[in-house]
Formats: C-alpha cells, structure tokens, sequence
C-alpha cells in the first residue's frame, strides 16, 4: 500500500529538481499563511460576500489587475531563469527539458494570463465609467469570465509542481505536441488551461461589445466616445471572431491527445500545418487583440497631459477598425517557411505591411496631439513616451521581418524574438502600465508616488534596450530561439551577457513598481478631487474610488471631452445644469454560481488531464448544474433608496 | 456635477427603461445574437477542418458508409422542428400559454427524435469498422457533426428547463426573452444542419 502511494505520489507530483522543490515548498507555506490569516482576522466572510460573488464591475478589475501582476511575476521569474542559463556559453544552471518547459510556460503565461488578463481589468475598471454607465451589460456573466480565467490560469500554473509543465512552446505545434512525443500531462493542463480561460476571455468580448453599444450615457454617440472605449470595442469585435477558432483548435488538439483522432498526426491522414495556421488564426489578431487598448491608454493619456484635444479622432478610430479587421488577414507571415508557394506568401507579406499604415497614422496622431500641447511629464506620460519610441522601432523590424524572403533568413532566429519583445513589451506592456498609473487613482482613491515610478520607468527602459538590442545582433549572427546553450566558438558570449544583465536591470524596475505600490499605500495621500490629473472623460467627473453605482445620476454627454467641457463652462462662470433628483437604482445581486461553476470546470479540467474520469464527470455535471440553477433563479436584482444614494453621495462629497 | 439635461430619463426612452435604467431583456436578447456570431466562426472553423481533411481517408472507409435515407428523415425532423418552435413564438406572442408550452414539447419531441437518429447513426458506422480515430476524415466527420448533435441536446435540456418555468411563472418579460433566445438558437443549429448535411452527406455521396 505504502509502495503504492508513493509510487502515484513520484509520477503525480513533479520530483528531483531543487529548483521546484523550493517552489513546492514556498507554495504550501504561502498557502497555510494565508488560510491562518485568513481566519485569524476572521476574514473569510468577507473574502466570500465582498470579492469571491461579486458582480461589481470594479472590484473584478480590481481582482484581474491583481492576478495579472502575479502572472507577471511568474512569467519574469521564467525569463531571469532563461537568461541566467543563456548568460554564459556552455551553462549547467537549467537541463533542456526544464529550459523547455520554462521557455513554454514563460510564453503562455506572458500573453494568456498577463496581457489578457491586465487588459480586462482595465476594460473593467474604465470602460463603464468612461461611457457613463453603471455597469457592464452582463454583471453575472463578466463574474464568471473572471473566475473561469482565474481556474484556467490555476489549472495551468499547477501543472508546476503536479504532473510537470508543458514543454512543447507557447503555441505547442504539432506533432510535437500530439501524444507520441509528448506523453506526460503537461500538454494536456496546457489545453484544459487555456480552454477554460479562453471561453472567459470570449465572453468578456460579448459583454463589453453589448456595454458600449448599448449603454452610452444618453447623448454619447459613437463619434463622440472616448478613444479608449473605443479601442476596447475594436478588441472586443476581434476577440469575438478569433477566440472561436482557438477553441476549435485546442478542443482537436485535446480530441487527439484523448481519443486518438488523426486531426494533426502524422499518420491517419493528418496534418500538423493545418494546426499551425489554425493557431495562428486566432494567435494573430490575439496580439492586435492585447495592443488595440494600448493604443486608447496611450490616446486618453496624450491627450490629458498635453491639455489639448486629441489630434484626428476620426482617423484614430478609422485606423483601430482597419487594424482589427486587418488582422485576419495575416497569419501565414508567421510560417512563410511552410512553402505554400510565391503568391500567398507575396499576399501575406504586402497585408501585412499594410498594418504599417494605420499603426503609422496613430503615432503621428499621438505627436501631433502633443505639438503646441502644454505637456507634463507625469509618469503615465512618461511610458507613452518610452512607448512611442519603442513601438515605432519595433514595427520597423516587423516590417523587415514581413518581408517574405527575409524571412526566410530572419525566421525563428533571435531577430523574431527581439521583434515581437519590443512590441509587445514596448507596446502592450508599457501601454497597460501607463494605463495603471493613469487610472489607479481612479480605482483607488490616491496617486502613486512619482518619485519611485520615474526610478522604475527607466530601469524598465534601460533594462529593455539592454535586453533587446543584443538579441537583434545575436539573430543576424546566426542565434536561433529555443536552444537551451551554446559553444564559444560561436562568438555570442557578449552579446547574450549583455542581454542578461538587462534583463535583470528589467526585474529591478519591477521591484521599484513593488517598492511603489507599498510606499504609496504606508505614506497615502487621498485624492479629494476624484480628479487628479485634470482629465477629460466622465470617470473622473465622480469621486475616487467610484461608489458601487458609480453615477448617482445618469450624465450627460453631448461632447467628446465632456468632463473638460462641463470644467471649462464652470470657470467661465456660467451656471451648471439644475441638479437632478436621485432615483432608486436598479442593481444586479452577488452571486456565488460564477465561482463555483468556474471551480466546477478546474475539476472536470484536472479529470480530464489525468484521464481520471471518476473526476472529470462530476465536474461537469456540476457545471450543467450551476447553469439550471442560474436560469431557474429569478431574484437576482435590488433597488439601492434614495436615502442611501444621498447618505453615500454626502460622504464621498465631504459634505457631511 | 455633469451637465444632466432636463427629465432626460423620460425623453430617453428609446436608449433606456422606464426608469432610466437600460432594458436588460433587450440587451441580453442582443448579446445572445453577438454569441451566435462567435458559433458560426466555431462551426465555420469545423468546415474549414473538415473541407481540408475530407480526402484523407488514409486508405480506410470514407464517405461511401452514408446512408441517406435516414440522414434525410432526421432533415425534415429537425426543419419540422424550427418551424414548431416558429409556432411556439408566435402563441407565445398573442399570449397562449398552453400553445406555447404544446409547442415548445413538440418542438423537443422532434429534436430527441433527431438526436435518437443521430446516436443510431454513428452507434452503426463504428460497428462498420468507422470510429473517431480511423483517419482523418472520420475524425473530421464525427467532431463536426458530433459538436452540431451537442448543441442540439445542450437546446434540449434547456428547452425542458424553459418549459419548467413558464409553466410555474407564465409570460413575463423575463421568460418571453428566454423563449425568443431559445427559438433563436433552434434556427441558427437547424441552419447549421443544412449546410452539415449539404457539405457533408450530399458532397460525400455525389
């Protein structure tokens, strides 16, 4: 019996490596820390009433934000442990399995469970503030994107310490990934994982699509609507039509691995490319799909720190439609090795340059908002700055790359890496942190300190020059991604030190934002004005943090500014418009189903992926049972009284 | 505070309730069609699947094991099927609730009688030696018209759950949304069926 258990427990947990021996141990300590805080402060009722079921569209983008930072975290850690094991030729510090699994996890938790994740949480936090609206369309149905994310990514991650991780690549090509080379688990957390929070992110798509079509505040047309809500719809419109084909292709992928299909095999008449466009039909319009809102952070911010109208809003608009669109029509540029012949691969190259266009057309909106602007250097500007410069280097070598032949040189080499690192940490990265520090006092009712985020902003930028500018170098020399070492004779020595050690200068800059955010908190100044930068929009026309309700009154938005204008008549002197009396609000109830249903899936999800059935079934009969009893529940909405609007209006006014 | 117009929430009632608030029942309605667009491109991204691998049947069975007759029976079943729920709408709309509860049991009579035909079907091709991982094209077939047969049982189970709650609670706006939902998820997987069987069935055996 014993022989037995210990037997499971070597193949159930992940065994032998001290470096995950450490994690196994760090995680069942933070674990029971945190159940005996949790009940020495008596805390989890309210863990329970005031997070776990609630369908407030803030404190979900309170919760994505704070699980995006994690995953960010992990993902960073992946990278330093990948760049120490590069640092130096002939390195010992990681085998090529672990190096592997590590280069795997590092990508999907990057893209999957840090952009997307830290996207919705700014969709969350602003886009119903910003249009004016009391929250998204569907409360019960943002909740349960938010809990099916949070398994999904829980499912992935523990595939860490139990079972072993995925080691096929971030996007896990077949056959690679199909079961004759990839027998163990990890594969399969990679696809139950990814499942799961993808049906998340799909219907998040839905409901921010419905929330801004349909619940504008009253006078808000759509050429009037604040850029970054409208960035949110572009990436919600492509969301919509690229997240299907993801499931598609991870459910064949599953279908393979359990059931012995021959969709992507090498034998039975299948065929590996067909899952490698179809991946890419979807992986694609997904990093338009993470940059698109970037580029309204970057639209908001510009435009209120320079004091000045955004320059050429219906081009703006113009361009992130045609990139959304533009995006389907890409996706072979990631494979013109595949050989599908002169023409196609001419088609592809010219689409995508054609993305130039557009992406062009913003940057030099952006400049010349900022032209004759009164600008301020604060630091949500300052990574739009960093951005600018950045981003506009990186398309450039996206435009090399698109160029078909090149590519042919440039493909898998650490040139693509350095690229799309340069967009998608120049761009998505920078864009959601000058997102953070705009819209934190928003959230949290107190700015963070200055001071330590400029130290964080240039060792992020510094970090990332150094970082990636060698890794340009290193590809042209021959360097290709994914090899775990290297000899001397190759000559790649000093370029890839460089790059280490910026890659570490990148993780202080991390730990000046930790630094920031507990320094901020200890010595915090509260923003009384609910209006600390001066903006434009209707999220800051109400106090910080925005009660539950978040408008007392429905506003009006008859211009593109309106808070701007509305502050411009008051200092003209002229009187504001006749206050309105409160109405009870009609508000949607907390609900525990999201969150069981979601931990309903991580068990059918675990089942499935050890092939346990006994666990799987279970789990998903608890899923149809969590959806009947949501359809058969008919009390799911309340009325906030006019007495508690005026008593909590008085308190965040000050006029107690 | 912002400019708030005059009475906008009684000038507003196109954008908004009788309250001011948004019309949830007509927003839900809407979102429900913006999740049919994301079905289409799951069922559009299964043709693609299938259109490639159609060929690929690895030197085993291939399309020649379709036998029509049945698949054109569990046809008319399932167009009979949409057009009683067309019906089960329209007694709804004038008010019948008795009509639209009949209406609503035929029309998922007719769907468990298409899922029966269906099971048969696939429960015969596997005793003539055509399961899921006999080649490409089979697990093409059966993941294609296995995802169509799931959303027909998924609409199944919830039509039950529907009749269940207009029998207890009748017409309201809440179940009169859930019914137009439902009818429109019925057309949409019998439109699905047409070009299953179309591309399918009739491109396999012509």
């Amino acid at each position: 019996m014993l022989e037995k258990i210990k037997s499971f427990a070597s193949e159930f947990f992940v065994t032998g490596d001290p470096l995950i021996l450490g994690a196994q141990v760090s995680i069942g300590l933070t674990m029971v820390a945190l159940v005996i805080t949790l009940t020495y402060f008596k805390k989890w009722g309210w863990l329970w009433r005031e997070w776990l079921t609630t369908v407030d569209h803030k404190r979900i983008g309170i919760m994505y934000v704070i699980a995006a930072l994690l995953m960010l975290f992990r993902g960073g850690v992946d990278a330093l442990l990948m760049r120490t094991q590069l640092a130096m030729p002939n390195m010992q510090f990681l085998t090529p399995e672990h190096y592997n699994q590590i280069f795997t996890t590092h990508g999907v938790i990057m893209i999957l469970f840090m952009a997307m994740p830290l996207m919705f949480g700014l969709f969350n936090i602003v886009v119903p503030l910003q249009i004016g609206a009391r929250d998204v369309a569907f409360p019960f149905l943002n909740s349960l994107s938010f809990w099916l994310f949070f398994w999904g990514a829980m499912l992935f991650n523990v595939s860490f310490v139990i079972g072993g991780s995925p080691d096929a690549g971030w996007l896990a090509y077949p056959p690679l990934s199909g079961k004759m080379f990839s027998p163990g688990v990890g594969q399969d957390f990679y696809n139950w994982g990814i499942q799961i929070s993808g049906i998340g992110s799909l219907m998040t798509g839905i409901n921010f699509i419905v929330t801004i079509l349909k619940m504008r505040a009253p006078g808000m047309k759509l050429m009037k609507m604040p850029m970054f809500s409208w960035s949110v719809l572009a990436s919600s419109a492509t969301i919509i039509f690229a997240f299907p084909i993801l499931t598609v292709t991870l459910a064949l992928l599953m279908l393979d691995r359990t059931f012995g299909t021959h969709f992507f095999t090498l034998d039975g008449g299948g065929n590996p490319m067909m899952y490698i466009n179809l991946i890419w039909m979807w992986g694609h319009p997904e990093v338009y799909i993470v940059i698109l809102p970037a580029f309204g952070i970057f639209s908001e911010i510009v435009a209120t720190f320079s004091k000045k109208k955004l320059f050429g809003y219906k081009s703006m608009v113009f361009a992130l439609m045609s990139i959304s669109v533009a995006s389907f029509f890409t996706w072979v540029h990631h494979f013109f090795t595949m050989g599908s012949g002169a023409n196609v691969n001419a088609f592809f190259a010219v689409t995508t340059m054609v993305i130039a266009i557009p992406t062009g057309v913003k940057v030099f909106n952006w400049l010349f908002t900022m032209f004759r602007g009164r600008i301020s250097f604060e630091t949500p500007m300052l990574w739009t700055i960093g951005f600018i410069v950045t981003f506009v280097a990186g398309g450039l070598t996206g435009v090399m790359l698109s160029v078909a032949p090149a590519d042919f040189q440039l493909h898998n080499s650490y040139f693509l890496i350095a690229h799309f690192h340069q967009v998608l940490i120049g761009g998505v990265a920078f864009g959601y942190f000058a997102g953070l520090y705009y819209w934190w006092p928003k959230v949290f009712g107190f700015k963070l300190n200055e001071k330590i985020g400029k130290w964080a902003f240039w060792t992020w930028n510094i970090g990332f020059y150094l970082t990636f500018m060698p890794q340009y170098l290193v590809g042209l020399d021959g360097m290709t991604r994914r090899v775990s070492t290297y000899g001397w004779d190759t000559g790649w020595f000093g370029l890839n030190l460089t790059s280490t050690i910026g890659a570490f200068i990148m993780g202080l800059g991390f730990l000046f934002q930790v630094w920031q955010i507990a320094h901020s908190v200890k010595f915090m100044q509260r923003d009384t004005t609910g209006d600390p930068w001066n903006g434009r929009t209707l999220e800051w026309s109400i106090p910080s943090p925005a009660p539950l309700y978040n408008f007392a009154v429905v506003p009006r938005a008859d211009e593109q500014d309106p808070w701007w204008e509305e502050k411009k008549r008051r200092e003209q002197g002229l009187p504001p418009a006749p206050a309105q009396p409160y109405e009870p609000i009609h508000m949607p109830k907390n609900s525990p189903i999201a969150f069981i249903k979601s931990f309903c899936w991580f068990v059918a999800g675990f089942g499935f992926v050890w092939g346990w059935y006994w666990m799987a079934i279970p789990g998903l009969i608890g899923v149809g049972v969590c959806m009947l009893v949501h359809s058969f529940t008919y009390d799911n909405e309340y009325y906030i009284p006019v007495d508690e609007i005026k008593r909590t209006e008085a308190a965040l006014r000050g006029t107690v | 505070m912002m400019a708030q117009a005059n009475g906008h929430a009684q000038t507003q009632g196109h954008e908004h309730g009788h309250d001011g608030h948004h019309d949830q029942e007509e927003l839900r309605q809407f979102g429900f069609w913006i999740f049919l667009i994301t079905d289409v491109i799951l069922f559009g991204t299964l043709f693609a699947t299938f259109i490639v691998l159609r060929g690929n049947t690895a030197g085993g069975p291939g399309p020649e094991l379709f036998e029509l007759g049945g698949i054109i029976a569990s046809t008319f079943i399932l167009l009979t099927s949409s057009f009683t729920s067309g019906l089960a709408v329209l007694a709804m709309n004038r008010g019948n609730k008795q009509g639209l509860i009949g209406w609503l049991i035929v029309t998922a009579l007719l769907g468990l009688s298409f899922i029966y035909l269906e099971v048969t079907e696939f429960t015969k091709l596997v005793h003539e030696g055509a399961n899921m991982g006999t080649s490409a094209f089979w697990s093409a077939f059966y993941t294609l018209v296995g995802t169509h047969g799931l959303h027909v049982s998924v609409g199944l189970v919830w039509m039950t759950a529907l009749i269940i709650q207009l029998a207890r609670r009748g017409i309201t706006p809440v179940t009169k949304r859930k019914v137009n939902i439902v009818s429109l998820y019925w057309h949409f997987l019998d439109v699905v069926w047409i070009f299953v069987f179309t591309i399918v069935y009739l491109m396999g055996v012509m």
